[in-house]
């Protein structure tokens, strides 16, 4: 142990801010994952309240397209998922706008990166979102539908705000999961964290150190996260009655 | 919610409206050296990023160096992604089947590099019983399977080639076949150095092999093409192709 | 069974059933003739079949005790296995698989004894990394669950046993952990699908499984989209296989509730 100690103490002028250390490189990827999580995050939960709403109060085909969409999402690997809608959208996207005689559009790698880990976070926020809503009790909408409130004004005022306490667990454990999943845009080549560190490691041959230090820098930001969320379910659940336990 | 639907937006209007004369240059994102690596500032540089900007410069382009995962470069190609590939990608008859090539910009023998002291030869007799690490989709996997996969206890497919070096170095496989330049570089490292050597060429094969390294385009985008040609053809006639190589190697890569 | 074909569900299937012929006339499926990627296909799902079935079984064995020291453990045995459910949870699985092979591997060579060690042929090769990675990522998610699970079991039930007189490891043994391993039975089912779809981060690693292969007709080949569609359907099948599998076990294991 003391020969790998040795080798890899050496290396860890390699993690400084300015080159040739390869620090900002890490902390811009950090910063890239960091985007196209919360894009993500944010397109699935969109995805997500409309897919819970469809799939509660929709008609029998929307229910039944729902299904198939969430079947698919959560029983194909997100790295197959990626490539397929990575591949296959932006070609579609392409070959519409030709097709009309426009010219091909770039798509940035941040959006792609977005849209796909969206369209994967929408079905599991689905999921997380239409328990929620199921969780929220039934007087409570009766008594707003009783008094005549509007439909989109009855999810605006009564079942959103009740349902993200029952929620935000859920939605604090997808967020994780879209932190982490960006990792796996590195196969397709997108510049961040993880992708950033393999370079690193590659160029530098400090694997370990490399490695290591990624692993430190997600597992702040899931420090973090966890905490902002256990505030934001403390602020959700104010004035709620604690639940025995 | 106000926040969440502008975040929404801004996810769905993903398209990044771009100049029209605009070309973006694949390279593979992984690090390629001396061809294209990138610095400890991001930075992608080599001999292949000096040529890419000579190019384009030839050619009044206005290039964006775009990086793309080699095992998805040619998708990211004919998906409309990236509009050329430039990262040593050779002109193979198989590939000529998806996209188009310019005109060759270096062609360099291939060779297989080994570990120090285990006896083994560039022939499928000299690598009989031995792990041999290739890259994906390039033509030396092409090659290897054809030709050394039959008698060698196994062959490895890594997705960059370094990390085949760093398996090799590690001792995990005996040896890798890829291109001489590219192994040169990595036996001019300490690992290198430490770990292997060159136990030399392979037996052209140009139906595998290719006809030397050209930049991909769509096919059908023989405007791009022509101005790729014209352009290649100008940095070498001008002696700005030979002042790169200069930086870079002690001899020309361009080939025969 | 009637309720299921009501007409909408007719309509439904045949387009399904229409996209499934187009992509059977539509896209190139000549690749499958061949007998090299046919046997390769086989490879790779037996490959991928053994890992999902050997790293459950070891990452829920690690999970018992690492539930079990946060659950009702001395500080000193639920810090640690706190912090590495903590850890393993906390980072993305490709980076810890890439630590340990190209990390941690990588360190191997440069000590003589390992590289002179009789382990070493199995050190080489990929497999066991991707095994130990698995198993962990499995340990450390479980671990989590096993630890609410045996919070969970009715405190009445171990009370009644240590008024029987029953030894405590006995009481571990037929009162605590079937218990527990009860409770998570229901979500066992959804977890070994987790599980299978991180199966295919083994492919950056050089293990052939089915992702691999398919990454392997994809560069042969140039044919993009219908060896992932495969590949999707391949995973598919086997999610569904994962489901049907636990609704039976479900079944043979008798329920009482109180």
């Amino acid at each position: 142990m003391q020969i790998l100690g040795a080798i890899q103490a050496s290396t860890l002028p390699l993690l400084a801010l300015s080159p040739p250390g390869w620090g900002a490189t890490l902390l811009l990827g950090l910063w890239n994952s960091v985007q196209i999580a919360f894009g993500a995050f944010a397109l699935g939960l969109t995805i997500g309240i409309f897919g819970a709403y469809g799939k509660l109060y929709g008609s029998p085909v929307v229910k039944d397209l729902l299904a198939i969409y969430t079947t698919i999402v959560r029983a194909v690997p997100e790295l197959v998922l990626i490539l397929i809608l990575y591949f296959a959208v932006t070609d579609a996207v392409n070959q519409v706008l030709l097709s009309f005689g426009h010219d091909r559009i770039q798509i940035s790698g941040i959006a792609a990166g977005i849209a796909v880990l969206g369209v994967v976070q929408g079905a599991y926020s689905t999921e997380v979102l239409r328990g929620a809503i199921l969780a929220v009790p039934a007087g409570q909408i009766e008594a707003a539908r009783a008094m005549g409130m509007p439909a989109v004004l009855l999810a605006r005022r009564i079942t959103l705000p009740l349902m993200m306490s029952f929620a935000i667990p859920g939605l604090a454990n997808l967020w994780l999961v879209a932190t982490k999943d960006t990792a796996l845009l590195a196969v397709v080549g997108f510049a961040e964290l993880t992708q950033a560190t393999r370079q690193a490691a590659s160029t530098t041959k400090a694997f370990f150190t490399f490695f290591a230090a990624a692993g430190v820098l997600y597992l702040l930001l899931s420090i973090v996260s966890t905490l902002i969320f256990s505030r934001i379910e403390a602020w959700a659940r104010k004035g709620q009655r604690r639940m025995g336990g | 919610m106000k926040k969440i639907v502008l975040a929404a937006a801004l996810a769905m209007s993903f398209a990044t409206g771009a100049l029209a004369q605009q070309v973006k240059v694949g390279i593979a994102a992984e690090a390629y050296p001396p061809f294209a690596a990138p610095d400890a500032s991001g930075n992608w540089v080599g001999w292949e990023v000096d040529i890419i900007n000579a190019v384009c410069k030839a050619g009044a382009m206005d290039c964006v160096i775009t990086p793309v995962a080699w095992d998805g470069i040619i998708p990211s190609l004919t998906s409309g992604q990236i509009d050329v590939i430039m990262a040593s990608m050779s002109i193979t008859d198989e590939r000529l089947k998806t996209i188009d090539f310019s005109d060759k910009y270096y062609n360099t023998p291939t060779v297989i590099v080994g570990a120090k002291g285990v006896e083994m030869a560039p022939t499928a007799e000299g690598l009989a019983g031995k792990i041999i690490g290739v890259q994906a989709s390039t033509v030396h996997e092409a090659y290897v399977n054809k030709y050394f996969a039959p008698t060698a206890a196994e062959v490895k497919v890594y997705q960059t080639q370094d990390e085949a070096n760093q398996d090799l170095a590690a001792g995990r496989i005996d040896a890798t076949q890829a291109d001489s330049i590219a192994l040169d570089a990595f036996l001019a490292t300490d690992a290198g150095k430490a770990c292997c050597e060159l136990k030399g060429a392979v037996a052209d094969d140009p139906a595998i092999l290719g006809l030397g390294v050209g930049a991909g385009v769509r096919k059908g985008d023989d405007a791009l093409k022509a101005k790729l040609n014209a352009a290649i053809a100008a940095i070498i006639a001008d002696g700005t192709y030979d002042a790169i190589t200069k930086n870079y190697f002690a001899s020309s890569i361009y080939g025969g | 069974m009637r309720e299921f074909f009501v007409p909408r569900r007719i309509v439904m299937l045949v387009l399904g059933l229409a996209l499934v012929v187009w992509c059977v006339v539509a896209l190139r499926w000549d690749w499958l003739a061949n007998p090299k990627y046919q046997a390769l296909i086989l490879t790779g799902i037996w490959n991928t079949l053994w890992l999902l079935v050997v790293t459950m079984v070891v990452g829920m064995a690690l999970a018992i005790p690492l539930g079990f020291a946060q659950a009702v453990g001395p500080w000193y045995l639920a810090a640690p296995a706190r912090i590495f459910c903590g850890i393993i949870r906390g980072t993305p699985l490709l980076l810890q698989l890439w630590l340990l092979y190209y990390g941690i591997g990588s360190l191997f060579p440069s000590v003589p004894w390992i590289r002179d060690s009789a382990l070493w042929p199995i050190l080489r090769q990929a497999w066991p990394y991707a095994v130990v990675a698995l198993s962990l990522s499995v340990a450390g998610y479980e671990g989590e669950v096993m630890r609410g699970a045996f919070k969970g079991v009715p405190h009445g039930q171990l009370e009644a046993a240590k008024a029987m007189g029953m030894p405590r490891f006995t009481i571990f043994r037929r009162i605590w952990l079937p218990q527990a391993l009860h409770r998570v039975l229901p979500t066992l089912g959804g977890e070994t699908v987790l599980q299978m779809k991180a199966t295919p981060l083994v492919a950056t690693i050089t293990v052939v499984d089915i992702y691999a292969v398919s990454s392997r007709v994809r560069q042969d080949t140039f044919i993009v989209y219908e060896p992932l569609l495969l590949l999707a359907v391949v995973y598919m099948v086997i999610a569904g296989l994962i489901v049907l599998l636990f609704h039976w076990l479900e079944r043979r294991v008798p329920t009482r509730s109180a």
